[in-house]
Parts: structure tokens; C-alpha cells; sequence
């Protein structure tokens, strides 16, 4: 609290008690992580499967497509269109029950992490986002926390929404600002929104309550995460290398309308 | 065993307890969060002076904020219990001054009761400043006064059921 108010001691602090926890939770995973290899294993496999079913193999392509088309640019375009880089890191350090929950992985700002990157499961499910890191390890704020605010739509109307954590139970969290009008119902997928961190349409829940709010035009509704955050061995931090460009717009268009 | 090793095992393995059991395990509910590393503070020699109580309250808590990423929040909470554990300690005392006989509080140096009273007051002081600070950050009373009820009657719990395993066995200093 005292540290958050100056940043320098913030940095000073936090890069030490980062280093140092990480190390000590990171022995403690080592053997902690051996009993949870199974449910590792088995969401992998999920993982795997998920993955060979975007194969292009696996799609038969209608004939006008395969028509031969000569390309005169002659540039890898794959390399510079990429906008999201997926970097795996180990998790070491993991609460849940708290208050305020956070996730510490081992992989830090010598491993090409930095600040607001968004953090996903295996499965791709959202987990939160890097809010601190140290030389070799970053601090995620995971979904579970107050402080957290997730940009979301729900998949099937595309209304937006925010997602916030009440501090009651440990997989549900909340979807608030999805008006009236809009057709919810019970198991809905509930996505990222693809404004922020995350690319579009990555889990964050699907729905299991919707509640009436009698002040608002909104309803409040609950989700069941998609990430078991009582059980997370392995995470990949997003990075999405396009959003320097696209803080500098947002900036010059504050400062035209200043 | 020497005093200064006694303790640091001591507070290795309460820290350990704490960080790697009482913040992991799938919560009761959550109002119950319980704390039970303090009780390294509680069990400092009598002979501790205020200042170096307060230190050690300081890094105590630091050191589990350095866990939890709460910096500043635990530490806090120890040095103000540490600050007002001699004061306690003075007012619990019996007549004949177990402070020269016993070397640190306990159910045998304190008697069962003044042990009790010391243990409620001092785990109660410090939840309720930790979770006032918490509640003032996003909550509101009653979420305070349940949650500060509920949480210091399982650290209670489970500070008794650590008295009843490990009975510390008390040398009666020569006078």
C-alpha cells in the first residue's frame, strides 16, 4: 500500500519480492506440480484436440478457391501481419480463495514479458493479466480479483459488457453492462470482446445466472469461468504487438480534442 | 536447542503453513479467511523488548506480504499487535510473575484463561485491522464485521488445535 503510492520504491520492492517469492513458490511447485500431472495431461490432450480441428487439412475447399493466383509482393507477409504472440509460462505461485488473487509465472521482462499483457489457460480460456514482473518472473492479476475489468461480449448477440469479480465464489464472476433488450439465456458463451488484450473470442465463461437489475437497464449476470484456477499448471502470455501503434492513435485523438 | 534457532524454525514452518496450506486450500466460504503465522509473534520470549518485538512484527508481516502481494498490508497488522503485546502481556500476568519463571507465553506460563484472553484480543486486533483496511478498499461494514467474526473464530480454532499438538514444554528458568 505504502509502496503502490511511489514507483520507484514500488519497482525497487516488487522486483526483489518478485525474484525472491519466485523462487521459493517455484521449489514448492516442482513438487506440488508431480500430483497434478494427470489433470495437466488430460487438458493438454483437450488442448490438442481443439488444435488439429483448425487444421486446413482437415476442410475440404471448394473448387473457385483453388484457383492459382500469382502473388507479385514479393514479402513474407506472414511475419509482419502478426498481431498476437503466444509465449508459454510455467506457473509457480497461485492463490484463489483470497480477496485479491494473483497468479505468478515464471517468465519475466529478460523473456519478453511486459506490463497489461492479457494471460490465457491451455485451453484458452482467460486467466488475467500481467500487472507487475521482475527479471524472470511476472505477476498476473488473475480474473478473481476486484480490481479486474475484462472487456467481453457475449458470443451469440455480440453485446458488450465488462466482466468484475464480486468476491464470493471462486469460479463465478460477473458480467455487468449487457442491456435489456438483448436476448440472454442460461449457458451462453461469454468471450473477450477483442478490444483490449485479447484477440476476439477467446472463453472467459458461460453463462449460469441472470439476474433482474430493478435500478438499471442492465442485467447483472453471473458466469461460470472456463479456467479452473485451482488448477493451473501452464499459461501463455498474449502479446499483442500491434498496440503501441494503436495507443499512439488514441493518444494524438485525446490530444486534438484537449 | 537454542532460542534463536527455536524461533526461526519456528517461523519458517509457520510462514510455510501460511502461504502454502491456509492461502491455498479451497475456502469454507469467503468471509473465512484464516491467519495463523502471527502466532510467531505471540510466542516471542517475554524478554523481547518493545522496539525489537516491533521489528521483527514488521518483517513477519513483510515477508508474508512479499507472498501475497499486499505490500505493506500484513506488515502493518504485526506491528500494531506487537506494539500492544507487552502492554497485554503486563495487564494478564498472575500475581507471581511468571515473566522470571517461564520464558515466553503459554497455556502453562499464562494459565488457561489469561492464555485465552491474550490469544482472542491480540488475533482479534490484528484481523480486524487487516480487514478493515479491506473493507474500507471495496466493501462495506457488514462485510467487515462478519467477515473479522468468522475469520477469527477459525484462526482460533485452529490456533487451539496447534497449542493442543505441539505442547510446547516449558523450561522453568533458574532464578
Amino acid at each position: 500500500m505504502l509502496f503502490t503510492y511511489n514507483r520507484f520504491h514500488h519497482a525497487v520492492f516488487m522486483n526483489y519480492a518478485n525474484e525472491y517469492t519466485g523462487k521459493i513458490s517455484g521449489q514448492y511447485n516442482s513438487i506440488e506440480y508431480y500430483f497434478k500431472l494427470k489433470r495437466t495431461n488430460d487438458s493438454l490432450v483437450k488442448a490438442n484436440e481443439r488444435l488439429y480441428n483448425k487444421l486446413k487439412q482437415d476442410f475440404e475447399i471448394p473448387d473457385s478457391v483453388s484457383k492459382l493466383v500469382l502473388d507479385t509482393i514479393r514479402v513474407d507477409s506472414t511475419n509482419i501481419n502478426r498481431k498476437f504472440l503466444y509465449m508459454q509460462a510455467k506457473v509457480v505461485g497461485n492463490s484463489v480463495g483470497l480477496p485479491n488473487n494473483y497468479v505468478q509465472v515464471s517468465r519475466g521482462s529478460l523473456q519478453g514479458v511486459e506490463k497489461e499483457l492479457g494471460v490465457i489457460d491451455i485451453n484458452g480460456a482467460v486467466v488475467g493479466h500481467v500487472v507487475d514482473l521482475s527479471n524472470n518472473y511476472a505477476v498476473v492479476m488473475s480474473l478473481l480479483h476486484k480490481q479486474n475489468n475484462t472487456s467481453a461480449r457475449l458470443k451469440k448477440s455480440g453485446a458488450f459488457g465488462s466482466v468484475i469479480w464480486d468476491g464470493e465464489k471462486t469460479n463465478v464472476v460477473l458480467l455487468k453492462d449487457i442491456p435489456k433488450n438483448i436476448k440472454v439465456t442460461v449457458g451462453d458463451s461469454v468471450v473477450t470482446s477483442g478490444y483490449g488484450r485479447f484477440p476476439y473470442g477467446l472463453l472467459i465463461g458461460t453463462v449460469s445466472e441472470i439476474e433482474n437489475d430493478t435500478k438499471t437497464n442492465t442485467y447483472i449476470i453471473r458466469v461460470k469461468t472456463a479456467a479452473d484456477f485451482y488448477n493451473i499448471q501452464y499459461v501463455y502470455v498474449i502479446n499483442n504487438l500491434k498496440k503501441e501503434e494503436l495507443n499512439d492513435i488514441m493518444k494524438r485523438v485525446k490530444k486534438a480534442n484537449e | 536447542m537454542s532460542n534463536l534457532l527455536k524461533n526461526i524454525i519456528r517461523f519458517i514452518l509457520l510462514m510455510f503453513v501460511q502461504v502454502f496450506v491456509l492461502n491455498r486450500i479451497p475456502a469454507l466460504h469467503h468471509y473465512i479467511n484464516p491467519y495463523i503465522y502471527l502466532l510467531f509473534i505471540l510466542w516471542l520470549p517475554f524478554k523481547t523488548g518493545r522496539l525489537q518485538l516491533m521489528i521483527m512484527g514488521f518483517i513477519t508481516g513483510l515477508v508474508l506480504d512479499y507472498f501475497t502481494k499486499t505490500p505493506g498490508l500484513h506488515a502493518s497488522a504485526c506491528v500494531l499487535i506487537s506494539y500492544l503485546r507487552p502492554l497485554l502481556i503486563n495487564l494478564l500476568i498472575p500475581q507471581e510473575s511468571s515473566e522470571i519463571n517461564y520464558e515466553e507465553p503459554s497455556i502453562t506460563s499464562l494459565g488457561f484463561m489469561p492464555y485465552f484472553v491474550y490469544l482472542l484480543l491480540l488475533v482479534f486486533l490484528h484481523h480486524s485491522w487487516l480487514f478493515l483496511l479491506e473493507a474500507i478498499q471495496f466493501a462495506g461494514i457488514m462485510y467487515f464485521l462478519t467477515k473479522t467474526l468468522l475469520s477469527v473464530a477459525v484462526s482460533l480454532i485452529l490456533t487451539l488445535v496447534v497449542e493442543l499438538l505441539f505442547v510446547r514444554r516449558q523450561r522453568i528458568r533458574a532464578a
